[in-house]
């Protein structure tokens, strides 16, 4: 903590923080609508998919090349912390021309004038996509804002070996989840099923997705936020029951504990979505073979419909003076077979075009899933059964205030409800505060 | 006349020039940035309606909203009192520890001095982040291998991780990483005591407990006010401790100190704005705080010399 340079700034490093944001985000916002200009193109992309720089040299020595269209990649920092650079760049009139953008920041992207309405340039990328992942792109209107690129359909994550080993069986239901954790941890108190984690929101939205909660939708001209709605309440009380009687752990994710618990079967299942091979590679190395998926566990028997953890879109920015260009761009990227394998192959991203779900690059099962050979069959199965999703403009905010409170009440194995009521209210206070209509 | 009147403007004008780059450097690296991020805490951003679509929004004067925003928010206040019960902490035990460090290396009786003096400082070295990390390790018991050697002694595994525990467990990254810097600030103005005070204290018969507690310690009183102010003001800016930590355990929120509250405010929430007013406000705190005390310190300094003038 002290170190010399701060002793020296010492009056002003309290606002250091602030003066990080004045650097970036200093000059008057000026939004020029940048027309598609004619002749060459030279564009820049923010992204932090891995490998995309060679997905992206595909278009440069290939479409890209035909219509004078280069794209530079450059690398970015995921998740929340790159919307905030998006809007501070975009502030100062100098955001790139595409970006990376997880489905639940575009409607914060939208409501900042950030990223540009691609409908007319898009042309027929809609027919690639599910409608529920599409639906994700135009929130609900006839613009279009970004091109879907991966998405993360939830499943049920379980040791095989070790759920024959203690004689249990894999949970179709919630309920039988909640009897199997209580099983294991009766037989065997050392070990938990899994553990609830608040340090990723993205886990607790999509399991009320799937329960069919609608956390931001609109009214005319007015936000509703159900947030504390019947179906994510189910979800809260479901956890904070299993929390509080001890049946599940409560300690968070991606922690070198919780890679241990994972790694020495201390906890031997996860409910995550189709990513979690690459996750539990790195962090479960000595279970490799051992793991299997299965469809998420449903709320009633009839059902069969899943949540989404993750996934993200590419979008063109306001700021683009060649939006055509670029919009071309995005199209290609998430449409075009050959970019679709290779996006696959060098960034190990589940893509959104539902063609390519079942194209040569996912025949075979990840290496880490190599005993189960449908891994991606049953996969793309599960992906068309995804329920859809309803962000709103403060995601970003709801997401903060859920990790502290679900996190206190985690830590606490306190009413799950109350910590639920708190984010609704907080969320709905930021955005009545920003000056949002919205209706009660 | 033209000549010498020219020259004398010439001469008066050169103070001035001397002074243009500093004021420059001063003005657009200090003062500007400060200046907005005052400008910034001032005004707010007012959204229409779904506030989707361009021109949805538009930034407004504010006036103190954002200020009694802060100042009433209560995770803002309640940061600002688990800081203070850091410090309480942080503090006296690492200028305690410093300074009896530094008495002990200054002492006749000391091997290995330069050797132990590195192996002292060498933790200052150590990144705040990386330090963080490491001792992130060593708190988590499924990890760590303190845990492991009192599991297999049956003794009590403390929960470092949680309530009273989580302060003892920031306050040790503190202690660690800075104890080294403050002793050598010590000990070097400790090096600068002249050695004939030393004889003339053995000469009247003083022990070395006595010429530490008499000699040594008042006249290193002005190294250890000043170790004192920067300790003060690096704990009421603790941020990466805290940070680090945060994903390993459900007790640190991301708003436990006020600056992470600054920090989450801009780049979590998007609210540049309030973030402003948050970081002028520790600013603020930090300079009536840190420059208050250092103002206690001086006049009683003086009223000491005063009376030791008057005797």
């Amino acid at each position: 903590m002290p170190n010399i340079t701060k002793h020296r700034r010492f009056v002003a490093t309290a606002v250091a923080v602030t003066l990080g944001a004045t650097t970036l985000a200093a000059c008057g916002g000026s939004d020029d609508d940048g027309e598609a200009q004619a002749g060459p193109a030279k564009l820049t992309y923010w992204t932090w998919t891995p490998g995309m720089d060679k997905v992206v040299d595909l278009w440069n020595k290939g479409p890209g090349k035909e219509q004078q269209i280069t794209v530079t990649v450059k690398k970015q920092a995921s998740g929340d912390t790159l919307v905030t650079k998006i809007l501070t760049a975009h502030k100062a009139g100098k955001g790139p021309d595409l970006v990376q953008a997880e489905y639940q920041a575009l409607p914060t992207l939208v409501s900042n004038d950030a990223v540009a309405d691609i409908a007319k340039e898009s042309g027929d990328a809609k027919g690639k996509f599910a409608d529920g992942v599409w639906q994700q792109t135009t929130l609900g209107s006839d613009a279009v804002y970004a091109i879907p690129q991966d998405i993360g359909p939830m499943m049920f994550y379980y040791r095989e070996d070790l759920f024959k080993k203690y004689g249990l069986t894999v949970p179709k239901t919630w309920d039988e989840f909640a009897e199997t954790a209580r099983k294991l941890k009766k037989e065997e108190p050392e070990v938990d099923l899994t553990t609830f984690s608040a340090n990723d929101s993205g886990l607790f939205a999509g399991l009320a997705q799937q329960a069919g909660a609608k956390w931001w939708t609109t009214e005319g001209q007015k936000w509703k936020v159900g947030i504390d709605d019947a179906a994510t309440r189910k979800v809260a009380d479901f956890w904070g029951g299993l929390v509080k009687e001890g049946a599940i752990d409560n300690q968070p994710m991606y922690t070198p504990s919780w890679n241990k618990a994972l790694n020495t079967g201390k906890q031997i299942a996860w409910v995550s979505a189709v990513w979690a091979p690459g996750t539990l590679t790195t962090a479960a190395p000595d279970t490799q073979g051992k793991w299997k998926m299965a469809p998420l566990p449903q709320w009633s028997d009839s059902e069969n419909v899943t949540g989404s953890w993750g996934g993200s879109s590419t979008a063109v920015t306001t700021d683009s003076k060649h939006k055509g260009a670029a919009a071309k761009f995005a199209a290609w990227l998430n449409t075009d077979p050959r970019a679709l394998t290779a996006l696959a192959k060098e960034g190990g991203i589940y893509p959104a075009a539902t063609t390519a779900q079942t194209s040569d690059a996912f025949v075979q099962p990840p290496a880490f899933f190599s005993n189960q050979s449908d891994f991606y069959t049953a996969a793309a199965e599960i992906a068309k059964t995804t329920a859809p999703s309803a962000w709103g403009p403060n995601v970003n905010v709801a997401y903060t205030i859920f990790k502290d409170a679900f996190g206190a009440a985690a830590k606490d194995k306190s009413d799950f409800g109350a910590a639920l009521k708190t984010m609704h209210d907080d969320t709905v206070a930021d955005m009545k505060k920003q000056g949002f209509e919205v209706s009660e | 006349m033209t000549s010498a009147h020219r020259k004398s403007y010439g001469v008066k004008g050169a103070p001035y020039a001397f002074l243009v780059p500093a004021t420059v450097l001063f003005a657009l690296f200090f003062a500007l940035p400060i200046g907005y991020a005052i400008w910034l805490s001032l005004h707010k951003v007012q959204v229409n309606g779904l506030g989707l679509g361009s021109g949805a929004r538009q930034e407004v004067w504010a006036g103190l909203e954002n200020y009694t925003d802060a100042l009433s928010d209560s995770e803002f206040l309640d940061g600002a009192l688990r800081v203070l019960g850091y410090g309480a902490i942080v503090v006296p035990v690492m200028l305690g520890l410093a300074l009896v460090l530094a008495l002990m290396l200054d002492s006749d009786k000391v091997r290995l001095a330069p050797f132990t003096r590195l192996a002292i400082f060498l933790p200052y070295a150590v990144p705040g982040v990386v330090a963080a990390l490491l001792w992130g390790f060593l708190y988590l018991p499924d990890v760590s291998p303190f845990y492991f050697v009192l599991e297999k002694l049956g003794l009590p595994q403390p929960d470092l991780l949680d309530g009273g525990g989580l302060y003892a467990a920031l306050s040790n990254i503190a202690v660690w990483g800075g104890t080294g810097f403050n002793m050598i600030v010590i000990y070097t103005s400790l090096q600068a005591i002249p050695a004939e005070v030393y004889e003339a204290a053995k000469l009247d018969g003083a022990t070395p407990l006595q010429i530490a507690l008499r000699i040594k310690i008042p006249m290193v009183a002005p190294s250890l006010v000043l170790t004192f102010f920067f300790s003060i003001i690096a704990t009421l800016q603790v941020f990466s401790e805290p940070t680090t930590l945060k994903p390993l355990t459900n007790s640190v929120s991301t708003t436990w100190s006020p600056l992470m509250k600054v920090y989450v405010d801009a780049f979590g929430k998007g609210d540049i704005h309030g973030a402003a007013a948050g970081a002028v406000v520790i600013a603020l705190a930090t300079l009536v705080v840190s420059f208050g005390f250092l103002r206690a310190a001086n006049s009683r300094n003086k009223r000491n010399v005063s009376q030791g003038a008057a005797r």
